[in-house]
């Protein structure tokens, strides 16, 4: 494309039925602990 | 739905549903805001548009948001909703705070916990109250292997002993159970000596060490009982302990108030200092605190949380990665979209044990008796609040659901909303709009990495 560049595509929306496993660490074990901040955890899978 | 957005000179949007996030020229921005909420492009502003930088780049830009809209990249569906509902939330407990020590050798100034002892009294977590918390968190699990266990405080180093023994304890009990413990410990490090900091290497997962930034600013909130502050103690062993952590994690995390609304000159101290993991949270304190955070200083964090991106960008760009916790965004191995929508987890799979033993949904929940869910003794007595917390989500909370940062915050933080609101499902508005800024620094970052 010429005018737009992505930066990264779909990786919300995939593979709903395999989502929600839950081994992930909980947000506010890490460097939290007074605010929310959801989507810098990783993924565990 | 869409977030479109400029800074410094770049244009972005991020397609909220499928997190797909793009670069624009002004052009294709230009073009973007041509469209209607629904993701149509309004022929009169479009036109408007070709007679003023004329037809074939507007059109070209056109037909490359077309394509993106068709590929499922912008304006995308929800399909999350239906899907995810407060009753598909599991019902299984998977990560405890451990509030060690309701006691601290440190009175800072803007302290939740009512200087370490949560309003109540003094008291160390006796080692018969841990074990009987590993052992409701393996009995609470479910099919959950990763365990999480959090020692807290006030100051968990008051009570290192329940800590060790914790700690062995769960390592005994993780093969017949067939789980995995995690330990992360808080501490603001006045206890640390080097036999403790090779403890704690070898057993943490993740260490946090509390430090404000900047020695004036850390040794004005910061301070033992007689006033002074603890800088000068606590850095050099910061130090050595982030020297032996090497690859293992550890931050260095601090608190900014209304008086150091420069925050990001703390930020760059700790990286002066040699950090490279480092947290920087602004205060939340009610109205009248003398410290809180209010809408009239909205504007200057927006400043400066810009001011820190391009700072930590210039550093990169010397070679030196700092890793600000508030910027960290990874788009492609992030977590899935059912975790983003729940938020964190507070009163189904996080839950805060008291020195007695008290189930609380959260740390910031300890001491508030509406609250207390039951003990590792008796387990969850009252059901009702832990479905309570089952049924927040992004949906679920008028102020998110249409709110393109949903997915990044996940609702934010419940004691948060319950501290300003009195209403689980409503927001703190203060912290969603820092949040929302602190996304769009984010997402600039990655674009930077992308063009180096």
């Amino acid at each position: 494309m010429k005018h737009i560049k992505t930066l990264s595509g779909n990786t919300l929306n995939k593979d709903l039925k395999k989502v929600g496993c839950g081994e992930c660490q909980t947000s506010c074990q890490s460097a939290c602990k007074t605010s929310c901040t959801v989507a810098n955890q990783k993924c565990e899978r | 739905m869409i977030h479109q957005f400029r800074i410094f000179d770049t244009n972005m949007v991020l397609d909220v549903n499928s997190g797909a996030v793009h670069i624009l020229d002004d052009i294709a921005g230009r073009v973007l805001s041509c469209f209607d909420e629904t993701g149509t492009p309004v022929e009169e502003r479009i036109e408007h548009l070709r007679r003023e930088i004329g037809a074939e780049p507007v059109n070209e830009a056109l037909s490359e948001l077309e394509e993106l809209k068709a590929e499922g990249l912008l304006f995308s569906s929800d399909p999350y909703e239906e899907m995810f509902t407060p009753e598909t939330t599991p019902a299984v407990v998977k990560a405890l705070c451990l509030h060690i020590a309701h006691d601290c050798n440190l009175r800072c100034k803007y302290c939740f916990a009512g200087e370490g002892d949560y309003h109540g009294e003094k008291a160390l977590m006796p080692v018969e109250i841990a074990r009987k918390a590993i052992d409701f968190v393996i009995e609470n699990s479910g099919n959950r292997r990763n365990i999480e266990i959090d020692f807290f405080g006030g100051e968990p180093l008051l009570n290192l002993k329940t800590i060790k023994e914790t700690v062995a304890y769960a390592k005994e009990r993780e093969k017949d159970a067939n789980k995995r413990f995690r330990f992360t410990v808080t501490t603001n490090g006045l206890l640390l000596d080097d036999e403790t900091m090779e403890y704690l290497n070898e057993t943490m997962d993740n260490i946090v060490l509390s430090l404000d930034g900047r020695r004036e600013i850390n040794d004005s909130m910061r301070v033992r009982r007689d006033g002074t502050g603890c800088y000068d103690a606590i850095v050099p062993k910061f130090r050595k302990m982030a020297s032996i952590r090497k690859d293992k994690d550890y931050y260095i995390r601090g608190t900014y108030t209304r008086s150091n609304l420069d925050f990001s000159e703390d930020v760059l101290h700790m990286a002066d200092l040699g950090f490279d993991q480092l947290s920087l949270e602004p205060v939340v304190l009610p109205d009248g605190s003398g410290l809180e955070i209010g809408r009239e200083h909205l504007e200057s964090l927006f400043a400066e949380y810009e001011r820190l991106a391009q700072k930590l960008a210039e550093l990169r760009k010397q070679g030196r990665k700092i890793n600000f916790f508030h910027f960290m965004l990874d788009l492609e191995g992030g977590p899935c979209v059912a975790k983003r929508l729940r938020g964190c987890g507070s009163g189904t799979e996080y839950l805060a044990v008291t020195p007695k033993g008290d189930l609380y949904p959260c740390h910031q929940f300890a001491g508030f008796e509406e609250f207390r869910l039951g003990s590792v003794f008796t387990g969850i007595e009252k059901r009702e609040i832990v479905d309570t917390f089952r049924g927040i989500n992004v949906y679920t909370k008028k102020s998110c659901r249409n709110c393109w940062a949903k997915f990044y915050c996940s609702g934010g933080c419940a004691a948060n909303a319950w501290s300003f609101k009195k209403d689980l499902h409503d927001v703190y508005d203060i912290g969603c709009e820092l949040e929302k800024k602190r996304i769009e620094c984010a997402l600039w970052l990655k674009a930077q990495e992308m063009s180096d």
